[in-house]
């Protein structure tokens, strides 16, 4: 009984252990309903999980089911973050504790109930606890929020290397505080049409409606809704990131308050989204966008300027060739700040030739080649968010030499091939046509299975390694017990 | 030496990435044994529409091709355009006239003016006939594949010459699904690889390792077995063949606002998601691929 009482405490309750079993359910809810669609459907995986396991994929609900996939991933994907920021940043206990006992089983009711309901037939009962586990992360991100409240005298800084207002406010706290409430309204964007369009499993996919000239509010609403979320959960990664890499100095003074008013103008070009405003919403997010990306450049050029500096420390004159490898030496702090260079290719760059030469080029496609580049766009995004964490999750698990750098490297060059890949498969109407596409689709679909797969195994073989450890005594989960993230900020 | 057989793996995988693909590989030649000149009288009355199974109306009888438009029915329609004068070909191009849609200003709405517009290219790898530079005619295999690479106004010309028109939405739902249930196939509530032309269904016609998907002849799943090959039946409650797969269907309906004009059924490059009765896709009049074709509808004869 001690023995598991002792690892429930440990995964429950210490933040290392409810990061694991956040990562844990994420990967199971992949490994499983991965399964069903793509190359496992084409090569039959998708029939025997169906039979096996008795699922009910009824054509006429995919579109809610998927919906009900992509929240639930998300929320676990939220609950990471919540642990992080309350490990890192000071907190009054009681917020703290609250918000992540709400988050917690918020996240394990929306994954657990969500997915029976949208999986195996309508039970309603199902569904009423999938909505309450929503709920409750709601409620998380309320008390999240005011125990982030930045002019708590409390925690007011001194250090001159951080930035603040006159009067002590620390501004990245206020960064923090920012994205946690604009995230809490612009839930609504997605509750509200939610409740709607929810009322008889009547919904719909945006990627499917884009095309459209006239969407009701609830439409546009729900647009809106998924571009922010996405959004702002990486805004608060970034954010996240550069409290572990402990991010100061005059770009930290330049990139906080950027961020926060980069955060607000898009929240408000959002939300300006299913109002009148809507013709020139576009133009404000653009707005948003741009301080909010240059914030994260900030953190990007701290963060290899540190890496440089500390890796050539001890050399006079370091060559370029030295400079190099001092910033490459060490993938796991490399790693997240080269994936937020690189999701510039994939995702923003894309994004912004897509909005430039819209009608020129991308409508003169049909609707099913467009959804290919929405949808595509936004798995990369939400994909090079999960590989950011998973890259801070290494240097967690304090993996040390080779191991540190098969880990990060892995993760890193796999999810490169990947996602380049599915960028050229989104864009490759630009250089082949129709008819000749399919031996270059071959090698994308290679490259691309190759990169997830491998993605997949690293991430199998460190569960494993959690699990066997699990029943170690002294294992590794026993040193994680009391470690808080904000011990590791280097 | 480990490294460099990875590198030469690596070169050899993305050099295969840029092989050239025969668009004239040898083709299956199978007969269906479904006359493509067949019609199907969809009877007045309420049916099931769209995903969530609203019930609309349509309060006229209508007859509805059986089958895709061929390649040998389209074929015949050029030569027979083309010799009346109806037909114009400019730049490689099979062209026709079009009295134009009335322009609304919609935000990404494209004006369609009167004039000239695209039916077929004459250039282009992927079409399935040939122009001598006075007859047109079928590449040998594809005379009863449906015609592709034929963009809205092509389809539409082929019915309107003929007195036909091409399909509302409406009444291309309709008759794909029949009137008894709202199955999200036109021959049930479930689909097998070998009930329709969709993405890797492994047919005869397709090899992904090169050109990957053709077009398969029209009503080729209809229960028979082609050269040990066995195709389930995915006819429609009407007896309609390919309303899932094969070939998207331009129908006819022109929106205000918008210049798109859509298309239902799915392709053989399609998942079976857009197989799915209700599924749409759209795009502008004057595309043409080879995974989109047409059938056309007609007031019953008396």
């Amino acid at each position: 009984m001690q023995f598991i009482k002792d690892r429930f405490i440990y995964l429950f309750k210490s933040t290392k252990g409810l990061i694991l079993v956040a990562i844990v359910m994420i990967s199971i809810e992949t490994a499983l309903f991965g399964m069903l669609s793509g190359p496992m459907a084409d090569l039959g995986v998708r029939d025997v999980v169906v039979r096996a396991l008795k699922i009910d994929l009824v054509h006429a609900e995919r579109e809610g089911r998927i919906i009900i996939l992509y929240h639930s991933i998300a929320m676990a994907v939220v609950a990471i973050e919540v642990y992080m920021i309350t490990s890192l940043l000071k907190m009054k206990n009681f917020y703290r504790t609250v918000a992540r006992a709400f988050v917690t089983i918020g996240y394990l009711m929306a994954m657990i109930f969500g997915m029976a309901f949208a999986y195996w037939g309508h039970n309603w009962v199902l569904h009423g606890l999938y909505i309450t586990g929503l709920s409750l992360i709601f409620f998380a991100g309320v008390f999240l929020t005011i125990g982030l409240w930045p002019w708590d005298k409390e925690y007011h800084i001194v250090d001159k290397a951080y930035a603040q207002t006159r009067g002590g406010v620390d501004m990245e706290r206020v960064a923090f505080f920012t994205a946690a409430l604009t995230t809490l309204i612009s839930s609504f964007f997605g509750a509200i049409p939610a409740s709607f369009y929810g009322n008889g499993f009547e919904t719909f996919l945006a990627e499917n409606i884009v095309r459209y000239p006239d969407k009701s509010v609830m439409e546009y609403s729900i647009i809106g809704h998924l571009h922010i979320m996405l959004t702002l959960i990486a805004v608060m990664l970034t954010l996240i990131i550069g409290r572990w890499m402990d991010f100061k100095g005059i770009l930290h003074k330049i990139a906080m308050p950027l961020m926060i008013v980069g955060t607000i103008v898009l929240n408000l070009g959002v939300w300006g989204v299913p109002t009148p405003l809507e013709p020139v919403a576009h133009m404000v997010i653009y707005v948003g966008a741009t301080p909010s990306m240059l914030a994260a450049l900030g953190l990007v050029i701290f963060g290899w300027d540190k890496l440089i500096r500390t890796g050539v420390a001890g050399i006079k004159k370091p060559t370029g060739w030295q400079k190099f490898k001092a910033l490459i030496r060490d993938p796991l702090r490399f790693g997240p700040l080269w994936q937020m260079v690189f999701m510039n290719f994939t995702v923003s760059g894309l994004g912004i030739l897509m909005a430039v030469r819209l009608d020129e080029v991308f409508r003169m496609w049909p609707a099913r080649e467009e959804r290919v580049e929405l949808t595509g766009h936004w798995h990369v995004l939400a994909a090079i968010i999960a590989t950011i964490i998973l890259l801070y999750y290494g240097d967690m698990l304090g993996f040390k030499g080779k191991l540190r750098q098969w880990y990060g490297w892995g993760i890193i060059i796999a999810s490169n091939i990947a996602f380049g890949a599915v960028t050229i498969f989104e864009m490759k109407r630009l250089f082949i046509s129709e008819a000749e596409q399919q031996p270059l689709v071959n090698t994308i679909i290679y490259l691309m299975d190759f990169g997830l797969g491998m993605l997949l195994v690293i991430l199998a073989l460190v569960m494993f390694w959690r699990l066997v450890d699990l029943f170690n005594r002294k294992g590794r989960w026993k040193t994680e017990e009391k470690q808080e993230l904000s011990g590791e900020v280097k | 030496m480990q490294r460099t057989v990875w590198t030469l793996l690596l070169l050899a995988a993305l050099l295969s990435s840029c092989a050239p693909v025969n668009l004239n590989a040898t083709l299956p030649v199978f007969e269906t044994g479904v006359d493509p000149e067949t019609w199907a009288l969809i009877p007045a009355g309420e049916f099931l529409s769209g995903q969530f199974n609203h019930q609309v109306a349509i309060d006229y009888d209508y007859e509805i091709m059986i089958t895709d438009v061929t390649v040998t029915q389209y074929v015949a329609y050029l030569n027979a355009a083309l010799a009346s004068g109806e037909l114009e070909i400019v730049d490689d191009k099979v062209t026709g006239y079009y009295t134009g849609d009335e322009f609304r200003g919609a935000r990404h709405e494209v004006e369609i003016t009167a004039g000239n517009y695209i039916y077929v290219p004459l250039d282009d790898p992927a079409s399935t006939f040939r122009y001598d530079g006075s007859i047109f005619s079928v590449k040998s295999g594809y005379e009863n594949h449906p015609m592709t690479n034929v963009s809205w106004f092509g389809a539409r010309a082929y019915c309107l010459y003929y007195d036909y028109r091409l399909p509302t939405e409406l009444e291309w739902e309709k008759a794909a699904r029949g009137s008894e249930d709202g199955r999200p196939f036109p021959w049930g509530d479930e689909i097998a690889r070998n009930q329709a032309n969709f993405y890797t269904t492994r047919d005869p016609f397709e090899d992904m390792a090169t050109f990957g998907s053709r077009t398969t002849p029209v009503g080729f799943y209809n229960g028979l077995t082609y050269d040990g090959y066995q195709t389930l039946d995915g006819a429609s409650l009407y007896g309609l063949y390919d309303m899932a797969g094969n070939v998207w269907q331009w129908t006819g309906d022109v929106y205000e606002r918008m210049h798109y004009r859509f298309m239902r059924g799915g392709s053989k490059d399609s998942y079976e998601m857009d197989l799915r009765i209700w599924a749409r896709n759209n795009a502008t009049p004057t595309y043409y691929s080879p995974g989109v074709g047409f059938r056309c509808v007609r007031t019953p004869l008396k």
